[in-house]
């Protein structure tokens, strides 16, 4: 599903991933693991296609070189990325901007658009699965929500979308065991033999919800060492200073 | 040919039949164009006097010149201050002559055919004309006692209506350009609402295109008896072009005691083009006085076209209670510039006033908030709250604002916040990357920031207007 060769990618002239290496198959979860601006966050960006980076290297997403293809159409063809910081969009209400955001993806895959009620039925749906209350849809986007509310969302839109593949951008990170646990449901109930995850977190913790295949070393912009998830569990009780 | 002629031609049910010459009235500003529109409208001698009386005035007053968009001198006496509507050989046949890209911005708007047409002058088929629609909400309206004509008909049938408020808010010595309206306006509407009437529909939402011919010099009326209740809309999302390049309307609108008016418009005159060569001069005088204890008057604009946009719907609050309110979007794009924002006067005891000021500027436009709040000394525990947003597209484009703040007494307050904020590539970024494009993410964000502005719009025009703020700013990211 995604193969990528030798990536590199810089950014206002520094250096950030230096010959990354790395093959999903669907149905497979990795996850990548590693010291603070080693590049975990750099490659979700370069994967979702952010404005910016100067990037070398191949990246091919089904057979198709990403670097063809838009932001949007790159979403539009089943990559998702749950941000580490969603964005707040005042005014604007969550139930719009998820129907709009799916009735775009679902446009561009050449299916039928949903009306509102059907949306709205579908939505109420997805969100029960996640405990999320109602109320919370017809608020502004992710304005004055909770760090475990906005990752929820995250978890959310990914159920909604249904992509092929989900990015999970330290999606762990400020939650609390009951969110953590939330979120970590949520991505097990998505995963199946079709969909991939690539998951990237600084902690075990996640990992202790959401099992791994492969768990990956990133340091200094390449994959150094490329494990089972027992290598996360040693990486808890080691740290990283042992393999860097 | 003769007046009578002219009169006759003009009542015909669907408008225009046979070729008519252009009547105009004689070139340039003086006594004799004036008494030529007075003339040809059939007018009172006190109507005559009356804009005589400004015409004198207009003599003595200079054009103002403080304003932020300057514009190159405008000869008065080049210009023609009458003429009769287009015959039917002038106009358009079909759609099919009208300018591909205004079908598509139609499209986009969802405005049906038939609206197309009127737009455009097209006769349109019997059946679906607006006009016997428009006639049939007229009957139920004069049930009600509700006047909603011409004002140059109310001129005619209700002069002692207009005799008493036409210049009672906006007076003949105002200022340049509303004493050169007084002067030589053409038609606009005139609204009476009777006492303990609520007006049971939106004013001109089934008129709107029967105003479309006016244009350049329009002058609207609406009076509000005791009680009473009327919202009227002025405008239209579809773009509109005119050969005449300065428009200077004048609005007065006046509540009585207990009585509210709500004012929508909706601008969208040709802005010029990417260059920013041609567009409207938008120099429009609204006011309206709450002149009764308890009454409230509320502007709504959305201002998208003209070349320059320079205007300030004001409210004089003279009742005891009486509040005035401003919402306002104003959105420049390419080389369109706007000089805007309100007037809140506070005379009443407790008048309490409300601003809400969203500016967008794209491409290397200028989008200034001007806007005067002023609490009288009499004016106790009275209160105003201002809030000016400016959202930047780009970085040629730039945004002001100058509010100028007097209270001049101790018991009543004015807030006043002001942001400026880029729109934000994170947030473009974060939309983009949930499969929205460019274009649905600029809109999906600016409607936001417009939220509050939009949702006061009468329901069945806020979905054209969201379209139309989208439409506005096409191409000015990315």
């Amino acid at each position: 599903m995604l193969n990528i060769k030798n990536l590199q990618a810089t950014i206002d002239n520094k250096h950030i991933l230096r010959g990354l290496n790395l093959n999903i198959k669907p149905g497979e979860v990795h996850a990548i693991m590693g010291p603070n601006g080693s590049g975990k966050s750099t490659l979700a960006n370069v994967l979702s296609g952010k404005n910016g980076y100067d990037i070398k290297g191949e990246i091919k997403y089904n057979g198709v070189s990403l670097s063809k293809l838009s932001t949007e159409e790159r979403a539009q063809k089943g990559i998702f990325l749950a941000f580490q910081y969603p964005l707040e969009i005042p005014g604007v209400n969550t139930n719009t901007f998820l129907k709009t955001s799916l009735n775009s993806v679902r446009k561009a895959q050449g299916e039928k658009e949903l009306d509102t009620l059907t949306f709205l039925k579908l939505i109420k749906e997805k969100a029960s699965e996640l405990g999320i209350d109602e109320k919370f849809l017809s608020r502004q986007l992710n304005v004055g929500f909770s760090g475990g509310e906005k990752k929820k969302n995250e978890i959310l839109q990914m159920k909604l979308l249904q992509p092929k593949l989900s990015i999970l951008d330290e999606t762990d990170s400020g939650l609390d065991i009951d969110a953590l646990r939330i979120v970590a449901d949520g991505v097990n109930s998505y995963k199946s033999k079709e969909n991939a995850f690539l998951i990237i977190t600084h902690y075990q913790r996640l990992l202790d919800y959401i099992k791994p295949d492969y768990v990956h070393v990133l340091s200094n912009g390449r994959i150094i060492k490329t494990g089972d998830a027992d290598l996360g569990v040693q990486l808890e009780k080691t740290g990283y200073s042992n393999i860097v | 040919m003769k007046t009578e002629d002219l009169k006759n031609n003009k009542e015909y049910k669907y408008g225009f039949t046979t070729d008519v010459e252009n009547i105009r009235s004689p070139k340039g500003l003086s006594e004799e164009t004036i008494r030529f529109i007075s003339n040809i409208k059939k007018e009172p001698k006190w109507m005559l006097d009356w804009r005589l009386k400004a015409y004198n005035r207009l003599k003595v007053l200079k054009e103002p010149d403080w304003q932020k968009p300057k514009y190159p001198k405008i000869d008065y006496q080049d210009l023609y201050y009458y003429s009769a509507p287009k015959s039917a050989s002038d106009k358009p046949k079909s759609l099919d002559e009208i300018d591909p890209k205004i079908l598509e911005t139609y499209k986009k708007l969802g405005i049906p055919l038939v609206e197309q047409k009127r737009l455009n002058g097209i006769a349109v088929d019997a059946v679906f004309d607006s006009v016997s629609v428009a006639t049939t909400f007229k009957d139920e309206l004069t049930k009600k006692g509700i006047i909603f004509c011409s004002i140059s008909e109310a001129i005619q049938k209700h002069p002692d209506l207009v005799k008493k408020y036409l210049g009672s808010v906006i007076p003949i010595s105002d200022h340049y350009f509303a004493t050169l309206n007084s002067a030589v306006f053409t038609d606009g509407s005139f609204v009476y609402i009777p006492p303990n009437t609520k007006c049971p529909m939106e004013l001109s939402t089934y008129f709107r295109i029967n105003a479309s011919e006016t244009g350049q010099f329009e002058r609207t009326l609406i009076i509000a008896d005791k009680g009473s209740y009327v919202s009227y809309l002025e405008g239209c999302t579809a773009p509109m072009r005119d050969e005449n390049q300065l428009h200077a309307a004048n609005v007065e609108l006046v509540a009585l005691d207990d009585a509210e008016i709500k004012y929508s418009t909706v601008q969208n005159w040709y802005p010029g083009d990417e260059k920013g060569v041609g567009g409207i001069y938008n120099f429009v005088t609204k006011r309206g006085a709450c002149r009764g204890k308890n009454s409230k008057i509320s502007w709504t604009q959305v201002e998208t076209g003209s070349a320059i946009t320079w205007k300030y719907p004001s409210c004089i609050l003279q009742g005891d209670n009486s509040v005035g309110e401003f919402y306002s979007i104003a959105i420049t794009n390419n080389f369109q510039k706007a000089d805007t924002g309100t007037k809140m006067i506070h005379l009443g005891k407790n008048t309490k006033s409300k601003i809400i000021s969203k500016g967008i500027s794209a491409g290397n436009a200028d989008n200034m908030y001007r806007g005067l709040v002023e609490i009288k000394n009499k004016a106790i525990n009275s209160r105003n709250y201002t809030q000016c947003d400016s959202l930047l597209m780009g970085n040629k484009c730039g945004a002001h604002t100058t509010p100028y703040i007097k209270n001049n007494n101790a018991t009543s307050t004015i807030e006043h916040e002001a942001t400026t904020t880029k729109i934000n590539e994170e947030q473009l970024y974060y939309c983009n990357q949930r499969g929205l494009d460019q274009e649905e993410a600029v809109s999906l964000i600016v409607n936001g920031f417009c939220k509050e502005v939009l949702q006061q719009l009468p329901m069945e025009f806020a979905v054209e207007a969201q379209k139309l703020v989208a439409i506005s700013l096409e191409g000015s990211v990315g």
